[in-house]
């Protein structure tokens, strides 16, 4: 373990958010750009020297800034660190490298919005949460990013706050992953109870009692992995909580971009691997998310398919390409001896797919930006002539998106299509109903995903046809408008578009060119590579396959979007409505959701509201109130202002308390009698002036001799 | 002697015609008076005791009862001229400003 200043990492965009927040309005747009762009890029320097001393040594590097007293409540006590190893600096450079990227885009993009300093103060803060997120040495670390990164989505989703959808939008993303983030503190809660550790680094050393049985036979890392994963599906948009994301397009286009397609959106598939050791221990686990990746990769194409909001596609693609990484954590390889994943194959698409994703969603926004805002494909057309910088980049992300040799989608697509292909999660030979796991589910999944992976080529291309090429289809007055978008969003693009060509020769697998994985090879340290035996000749075959379904879509999209909506189009909606409509209207998930969750919970509230609150709580106070008044009314006819009145009260109430407390002795009456007869030596030894005092002290008989006066 | 008894009743006598006094007079002026009465009755009362316990403590409080009387029998009466000037009455039923 090496020590290196890695809270300066986090800290810098932080504080270029503190600033921007505070300050951005008083010193204006220049020195706000200023500060937000050199804090990212500052961070991203140390990023990159820290990523320098960890190519010379696999070493992980630390840094501790709350020894054991960050959170200290009975047998809890939490150190929080941060540590920077092999896994997490991919993510901190994607980070930093594309944050940075889009902080100089927005600064084109957003320059006649009002807001322009707010937005810079919440992209600096989401960059400064996500990076807490990533360097986080255990669970609650990582949790304080997560729910960072989740408030800076709201925060920036809802950006256009005057607009009631939008705040929707922000809303339904918060409550969500809610939801998600409640699983991730659960499987906390569970993990400590468990082994009262929660330090990622401590996790291998406790995997025996992770093993052990907890309910129906099944081990505790179930369970655990369980809630990790509800957590990954709600910060990941994937099945069944990926509701929000779509909707989350209402936010500027560079936040859809950097936190809604290459970053945040990524960090469940991040967690999983972080967490990887455990979820090794029970494969079964793995395979779930795998079987969730894929179900949701195939759903979310075809959703994709229909739409016609240019960013919604592009949501709705980066659900889709977020669960080829699921399936990526999820292809496990079970042999008696160990239990291996296709984890590299996860990291290595999320980082291709942070380029040519953000590329997409950049050149989404710069059509929009010529356009006026307009985002409805319907009305676009032809723009391959305005927007030429626009085009060649668009063009290039959409081929590597689609898979198409050589660019960085095809390595990466490959890689998890060849895991998913090979994965086993239960060891050969297994006999009886578990069969399926073995032998059949990794083939099931492998053709979900081909199937994906034609529908992708296939929406993108459509999207890319019906955008830039045909007859433009808007107004006229728009047509006038149109024009190509500044340097500092035309050159991010250009950047982004040669990441998306070239990020993917990071990766070639070894079968193909012997030591070209430098990729896998960089995080061996981390993670092993899935224990696959792929000859050359295999993955050539399905890398032939993989590039004929691309090529299918392509080609179809060609065929029916070259020149607008073709004839075959309006013929195929026309002959079959419903099954438009279905998937046109996201087969209804929404209206589901809104039907089986949402109206149930407002029923419940409402009876809350106007039974429990309105009529009990509201009403008891009521009540007290209101005797309070009708006694008041009664008892105020005393007051006659007679003063016979009180003085008879008066007289009346001494002479009860005087009553009350002789009849309950608590005032000795005086007994002459008595008085006369007794005599104690203890009485006379007392002073005389005791004698006057209150009556229960019992007073001195008259002795003869004694007083005074006789 | 005058068995102490005879001065305790003739002190309650008293303290009843007084308290009577207070309750039941109209006028301002008697109703001091009436006060006068039941506090004169609880000097008697002491002074009683003072000499059946051989006690001279109890002369103290009588004088200091005394001393209270004057002042409150001056503030009283002065009150009293005060009322007589704004209201023209003395009379404590046609007194009942102070009601709810």
């Amino acid at each position: 373990m090496e020590e290196f200043p890695l809270h300066y990492i986090p800290l810098l965009p932080l504080a270029g958010a503190a600033f921007c927040l505070l300050f951005g309005k008083r010193v204006g747009k220049t020195i706000t750009t200023a500060v937000a762009l050199c804090s990212v890029f500052g961070s991203g320097l140390l990023v990159a020297s820290a990523v320098r001393l960890l190519h010379e040594s696999p070493v992980p590097l630390t840094d501790t800034f709350f020894s054991a007293t960050w959170i200290s409540a009975g047998d809890l006590q939490l150190s929080a660190g941060l540590t920077l190893d092999r896994l997490s600096s991919v993510l901190c450079m994607i980070v930093t490298g594309i944050g940075f990227l889009i902080h100089v885009y927005a600064s084109g993009y957003m320059a006649h919005d009002e807001g322009y300093t707010r937005f810079f103060g919440y992209l600096n803060l989401f960059m400064g949460a996500m990076l807490i997120l990533v360097l986080g040495d255990s669970m609650p670390v990582t949790f304080v990013g997560w729910e960072g990164v989740g408030l800076c989505s709201y925060l920036l989703i809802g950006f256009w706050y005057d607009k009631e959808a939008n705040a929707n939008a922000g809303r339904k993303a918060f409550v969500v992953n809610r939801i998600g983030d409640f699983g991730f503190l659960l499987a906390m809660a569970y993990l400590f109870s468990l082994t009262g550790t929660l330090k990622y680094a401590e996790l291998p050393s406790h995997l025996q009692t992770l093993g052990q049985t907890a309910w129906w036979g099944l081990p505790a890392a179930f369970f655990f992995g369980i809630l990790v994963l509800v957590g990954a599906t709600g910060k990941s948009a994937q099945i069944p909580l990926y509701v929000w994301l779509p909707d989350a397009m209402a936010g500027p286009t560079p936040v859809s971009a950097l936190i809604h397609a290459a970053t945040m959106v990524t960090a469940g598939v991040y967690v999983c691997v972080r967490l990887h050791v455990a979820f090794e221990i029970f494969p079964l686990t793995l395979a779930i998310i795998a079987i969730i990746g894929a179900l949701t990769a195939l759903f979310a194409a075809t959703i994709g398919v229909l739409q016609r909001d240019f960013k919604k596609v592009l949501a709705y693609s980066t659900v889709s390409q977020l669960g080829f990484m699921f399936v990526g954590v999820g292809s496990a390889i079970n042999t008696p001896t160990s239990v291996t994943s296709n984890y590299q194959g996860a990291i290595f698409h999320l980082m291709t797919h942070a380029f040519f994703k953000a590329g997409l969603f950049l050149g989404a926004g710069s059509v929009m930006h010529a356009l006026s805002g307009e985002g409805d494909i319907t009305r676009m057309g032809g723009l391959r002539k305005h927007l030429p910088h626009t085009h060649a980049t668009f063009l290039l992300c959409c081929l590597a998106i689609a898979g198409i040799i050589p660019l960085s989608g095809f390595w990466s697509k490959d890689a998890i299509l060849g895991g998913a292909h090979a994965a086993m999660w239960l060891p050969k030979g297994t006999g009886g109903a578990e069969v399926f796991f073995a032998h059949h589910l990794g083939l099931i999944l492998y053709l979900i995903l081909l199937a994906t992976a034609a529908c992708t080529a296939f929406y993108m291309f459509r999207l890319y046809f019906l955008a830039f090429w045909g007859e433009f289809r808007g107004t006229d007055e728009e047509l006038h408008h149109i024009h190509e978008s500044p340097a500092s969003m035309t050159g991010v693009l250009w950047v982004l578009a040669i990441g998306a060509v070239g990020v993917g020769f990071l990766g070639i697998p070894d079968v193909v060119s012997s030591g070209g994985n430098h990729f896998g090879e960089w995080l061996l340290p981390v993670v092993r590579e899935q224990a696959a035996e792929e000859s050359a000749r295999e993955f050539w075959t399905l890398a032939v396959i993989a590039l004929g379904a691309s090529a299918a879509g392509i080609g179809l999209a060609a065929a029916l979007y070259l020149h607008g909506f073709s004839d075959q189009v309006r013929a195929m909606a026309a002959a079959f409505p419903s099954v438009y409509k279905f998937v046109y209207n996201k087969y209804y998930i929404d209206e589901f959701y809104n039907a089986v969750i949402v109206q149930p919970l407002r029923w419940i509230s409402l009876g809350l509201w106007k039974v429990v609150d309105s009529f009990f709580i509201d009403g008891t106070v009521r009540l007290v109130g209101g005797l309070t008044l009708v006694v008041g009314k009664v008892v105020r006819y005393a007051q006659t202002g007679d003063v016979h009145h009180y003085v008879a009260g008066m007289l009346a109430g001494a002479a009860l308390v005087f009553g009350l407390s002789v009849q309950l002795g608590g005032c000795h009456g005086y007994k002459f009698a008595e008085a006369a007869s007794v005599a104690t030596p203890r009485l006379q030894r007392m002073p005389r002036r005791e004698h006057v005092t209150p009556d229960n002290v019992p007073l001195l008989p008259a002795v003869p001799g004694n007083g005074l006066i006789r | 002697m005058i068995p102490v008894e005879n001065f305790l009743v003739l002190a309650a006598v008293l303290f009843c015609i007084g308290g009577l006094g207070v309750v039941l007079r109209k006028n301002v002026l008697i109703i001091l008076m009436s006060v006068e009465l039941m506090l004169n009755a609880a000097n008697l009362t002491l002074l009683a005791f003072a000499r059946a316990h051989h006690d001279q403590h109890a002369h103290a409080f009588a004088f200091l009862v005394i001393a209270v009387a004057a002042a409150e029998a001056a503030v009283g009466l002065s009150i009293v001229v005060g009322i007589f000037r704004t209201r023209r009455t003395v009379q404590v039923d046609e007194l009942t400003l102070m009601k709810h």
